[in-house]
């Protein structure tokens, strides 16, 4: 099937290059590429891909746009805060070409779902927030032998590949094991510049095309690590780790990377509102810089520093625990109970962001 | 003899040990499984990270791997951002 002349001449560009061509749009035409997670990385990358004309995008999507995504999740205004990220990204994806065809997962990404979905498609880009994903895309491709594009972000920083293409190696042979949840910090939690999506998403795009169209040498067998503070960029060599056991099946990703779902005391900001200030210690185990940004008056003791000031936290009455989100707070409840035995502790339920 | 090293520290380990580039000081002759328990015996927090790489000069060695004055080390744990 040739292309009509509305599409050669919105493709004119990139058909222009001697190496790419009608051949490479061809192949593009013909490809499909799913894309789990329509935030940060999938913005840059749905929206590439849309308008380079790969025929079949599918997107894994089940969250709605909040106001703290705007910064960096560029295919959303303010108008569609609290509406549905996988529609919104449809809608904007068939605006820019209506050629292609998009498909939508609004659910999970999880390891009921995982191997049917990806199996219909070439090449997979992983766009997630959280290592249980990552970990579970890796093993879904490995199972399914799809090869996929790897990209991660933080603070200044980010991480690129192309994994399980050609043999090469995968996560896991990067990334053996996930880090401790307190060592494994997301966007929410260590913040984000919001470049670092477009840059990483950006590379993630252009390494599918080349995939796709067998154009170039891939980030296969290398990971490309950005240090955009000194504006660096390295590429270290990977290799297949041989001491692995084989990836036979998927698995619990959550429990996994030590992802604790126990239930902890915890207390609504309403119930909490209800307490007397005076009989009541509030602690913010957040960092300063986050304390100076906004507080709620509590004492500020940072989950990284908490083990230098146990005496500054009461033994007696009640002791309300928050950070930003509720994550930290847990791991500090934890460690206070554990290790130095408290038994007075409650947990503000979804930190600052429940106020 | 003590050899000063250059560290490049990416991701997390950039908090723990305070810097992007930090310089580390070695017995000569020692390897990245060394390194690896230094980093760790300094800094507890390097147990909880299973999975950090150290790359010299821009590819993973094996941990056995004598590292120089010369060698460029790069630390790098996983990142889940997205």
């Amino acid at each position: 099937m040739s292309f009509s002349k509305r599409e050669l001449l919105r493709y004119d560009r990139q058909i222009k290059i001697p190496e790419f061509g009608l051949k490479g749009q061809k192949k593009l035409r013909e490809s499909s590429v799913l894309i789990i997670g329509c935030g940060g990385l999938g913005s840059p990358v749905s929206m590439y891909l849309a308008a380079a004309g790969v025929g079949k995008i599918g997107l894994v999507e089940n969250d709605v746009v909040d106001e703290s995504n705007l910064q960096r999740q560029i295919l959303y205004t303010e108008e569609n805060v609290g509406k549905s990220k996988i529609d919104l990204t449809e809608k904007r994806l068939k605006s820019l070409n209506g050629n292609i065809i998009i498909e939508k997962f609004s659910r999970r990404f999880d390891s009921s779902n995982a191997l049917e979905i990806v199996e219909n498609y070439d090449l997979v880009i992983d766009g997630s927030d959280n290592f249980p994903t990552r970990y579970l895309v890796n093993d879904a491709c490995v199972l399914k032998n799809k090869p996929f594009v790897s990209g991660a972000i933080y603070r200044f920083e980010g991480q690129v590949s192309v994994f399980n293409y050609q043999g090469g190696p995968t996560y896991r042979d990067l990334f053996a094991s996930p880090p401790s949840e307190e060592m494994a910090p997301n966007c929410a939690t260590a913040g984000v510049l919001g470049m670092m999506a477009g840059i990483v998403g950006s590379l993630q795009a252009t390494e599918a095309i080349k995939v796709l169209t067998g154009l170039g040498e891939t980030l296969s067998g290398k990971l490309l690590l950005i240090d955009a503070l000194g504006m660096n960029f390295r590429k270290v060599k990977i290799f297949k780790n041989t001491d692995l056991a084989p990836v036979t099946e998927l698995i619990d990703y959550e429990a996994f990377c030590g992802i604790d779902h126990s239930v902890l005391e915890s207390i609504s900001f309403e119930k909490f509102k209800e307490l007397n200030p005076e009989k009541v210690q509030l602690v913010d185990v957040r960092e300063a810089n986050e304390y100076e940004l906004d507080n709620l008056g509590g004492e500020l003791i940072p989950l990284s520093e908490i083990e230098e000031h146990i005496p500054r936290i009461r033994r007696d009455g009640t002791v309300v625990i928050h950070c930003q989100s509720g994550m930290r707070s847990r791991q500090a409840i934890r460690l206070l109970k554990e290790k130095y035995g408290f038994d007075n502790l409650l947990n503000l339920e979804g930190g600052m962001n429940a106020v | 003899m003590a050899m000063k090293i250059k560290v490049l520290c990416f991701g997390i380990t950039r908090d723990i040990l305070g810097g992007f580039e930090k310089e580390i000081e070695l017995p000569e002759g020692a390897s990245v499984a060394f390194l690896k328990q230094r980093l760790t015996d300094e800094y507890p927090q390097f147990q909880k990270l299973n999975s950090l790489r150290i790359a010299v000069n821009e590819e993973y060695g094996n941990e056995e791997l004598v590292i120089t004055e010369q060698d460029e080390i790069v630390l790098i744990p996983p990142v889940s951002g997205g």
